[in-house]
């Protein structure tokens, strides 16, 4: 009998699933369908399932034990709110980013009845509430609970990680209220000191716990045992283990990631990114963590071609560009010669965006001693893997066309991108499967994934 | 009556220039002030953590290097998170390079979150005393 593990993810528009061979170490099967989450989710999975069984024995056995992630109703929707824009607001931003989460809302400062308002509106499935290092400002934390104990039934899910000195006060806010208040560390404890593991493991929990509840997706318990974690979170932990590698396999060292998708474009980079050139000072803000996930939600091939669009415009401004963008926008593919070239240009655009918005920039200022540079985020020139996946990325003609917007370029010399990198694909779509099986068996994880990866 | 108010005083950054804020430290002293001086090369989170630990009313910074634009990027924002919007703070020294007008300086720290901004030839008294007065002023004198 084999040993076969079957790897699920419920997307907002595909139910995927991947078989892999443990003994074999090989990839055996894979399947994609539309998903059904709006109806019912196992409806879905069932389809995926049988397409598997059309090509391989599985078992029920097997089924249970199936790893599976979920970006399926939108994910795992977030509001971040801190004190200062650069500080806690961006600590409370990464934390939500590094659990898989999609911030939706990020706030600073006092909170208005019309930031309230607007946060009902978005009806975040968790809203994350810092402020303050630890012994630092309280004033903000408090303001801000009480603003939002007075929210709605549409905020439910309150993470408290910020100024300890302020919790109790915030549980006496929250104490006559039947929101779910869950106090973790500070994510900012001291200035410029990150620690958002406590505050990742909550987000997990909630998401497990209560997420994929309200969603609909824990229907698919019905078949399998559970559902783990989000597929960002699943993608980033792959990113990770690859980099890493695990125990005597050795991973590849510092690469970026690179998901060109249809709502965003998310880029991971698993590198230290210290300064590489000479008299580099870095910035004094928040450090860069080592693990890092930026989500552009204002690129993506499909939902927000937008932004691609008038981006698109200034290199080649033809009416057909828009006749294109309209076709994606609508869900189709690109059939044509012209359509497959537009679909590569914003493709292109997608990622040399989202990668210039994810890599640190220097910036040059004039002290006694002349110019002194300054690096903000992380430096990333040396890194030599840069690694494709996504639909558009995947499935494209020419995927090294689309990577090659996150090369350097001589004309933005201030943006530190890869220098000479080589370029690899994720050719089976199977990353979000790695992360998964990494939890387990991550050396088995780490050898399925070389066997397809491919140079481009 | 009340309690001295607290002060902290240092060099900011990397700079090395000691006397300025000895001096200093020594007058506040004589004017019957409680002196934390924290000396030369202090770093902007050092003088934030001081001030929490010691519940300071002010902080007063030298810099005399040109580099106090640099060491202070983002001091502002740092200090509100570790919740000192209330503390006064104020800056002495050559604060800028190549730069003739003081004023420009003046407008550039007082955005980087110092009340009160002084060229380096400012006369102490006349800082303690303004210090005293902007005490006075929060009730903390």
């Amino acid at each position: 009998m084999d040993n076969i593990r079957l790897l699920i993810d419920f997307g907002s528009t595909f139910t995927k699933v991947v078989a892999v061979d443990l003994d074999e170490e090989e990839l055996i099967a894979t399947a994609r369908v539309p998903s059904t989450v709006e109806s019912d989710i196992t409806v879905g999975l069932k389809e995926a399932l049988d397409k598997i069984a059309s090509s391989i024995d599985i078992t029920d056995i097997e089924k249970r034990k199936a790893l599976a992630c979920s970006s399926a109703a939108g994910g795992l929707r977030m509001v971040c709110i801190g004190f200062v824009p650069e500080f806690t607001s961006e600590a409370a931003n990464r934390a939500a980013l590094g659990a898989g989460a999609k911030v939706v809302g990020r706030y600073s400062y006092e909170l208005t009845r019309h930031e309230i308002t607007e946060i009902e509106n978005l009806s975040p499935d968790i809203v994350l509430l810092s402020g303050g290092t630890d012994g630092g400002d309280e004033k903000v934390i408090i303001h801000n609970a009480r603003m939002l104990a007075h929210s709605n039934h549409s905020v439910s899910h309150i993470i408290v990680a910020g100024n300890k000195a302020a919790y109790d006060e915030i549980e006496t806010i929250f104490s006559d209220n039947n929101k779910h208040v869950l106090f973790t560390k500070n994510v900012m404890p001291e200035i410029g000191k990150l620690d958002v593991e406590p505050c990742n493991k909550e987000i997990r929990e909630i998401f497990l716990k209560n997420i994929i509840e309200a969603k609909g997706i824990a229907k698919a318990k019905a078949i399998i045992d559970d559902v783990i974690m989000p597929t960002p979170s699943a993608v980033l932990e792959a990113a990770k283990l690859i980099a890493n590698g695990y125990g005597d396999i050795t991973g590849l060292g510092e690469l970026i990631v690179i998901d060109v998708g249809g709502a965003t474009t998310d880029v991971h980079s698993v590198a230290k990114g210290n300064p590489t050139g000479g008299a580099i000072t870095l910035a004094s803000s928040l450090p860069e963590p080592y693990v890092k996930r930026t989500v552009e939600g204002d690129l993506g091939l499909k939902y927000n071609i937008d932004t691609l669009m008038e981006l698109a415009k200034e290199r080649d401004d033809s009416p057909n560009l828009e006749k294109v963008a309209k076709k994606l926008h609508e869900g189709n593919l690109p059939e044509d010669k012209e359509e497959i070239a537009y679909h590569l240009l914003l493709s292109r655009l997608a990622a040399e965006v989202a990668v210039n918005r994810h890599a640190g920039k220097i910036e040059v200022i004039y002290g006694p001693t002349g110019e002194i540079l300054i690096q903000y985020g992380k430096d990333l020139t040396q890194v030599k893997y840069v690694i494709g996946t996504g639909g558009p990325i995947v499935f494209s003609s020419n995927p090294r066309e689309i990577l090659e917007g996150a090369l350097f370029q001589t004309e933005k010399p201030d943006i530190l991108k890869p220098k000479d990198p080589r370029f690899y694909l994720d050719e089976e779509y199977i990353l979000y499967a790695v992360g998964l099986l990494g939890q387990v068996e991550p050396i088995k994880a780490l050898n399925i994934f070389k066997k397809h990866l491919k140079q481009v | 009556m009340k309690k001295a108010p607290t002060v902290v005083t240092g060099t900011v950054g990397m700079d090395a220039h000691v006397i300025g804020t000895k001096v200093l430290s020594r007058a506040l002293k004589d004017a019957g002030f409680n002196v934390v001086a924290l000396g030369m090369q202090v770093s902007p989170e050092e003088f934030i953590k001081v001030a929490q630990e010691t519940s300071a009313d002010a902080i007063l910074m030298s810099s005399l290097y040109g580099m106090a634009e640099i060491d202070l990027r983002g001091f502002k924002e740092k200090y509100m998170e570790a919740g000192l919007s209330d503390v006064i703070f104020y800056i002495g020294g050559i604060l800028g390079v190549g730069r003739h007008d003081f004023k420009e300086d003046e407008e550039k720290f007082k955005k980087l979150g110092f009340n009160r901004v002084y060229p380096p030839e400012a006369d102490i008294d006349a800082a303690i005393n303004d210090l005293k007065n902007d005490l006075k002023a929060k009730g903390k004198m």
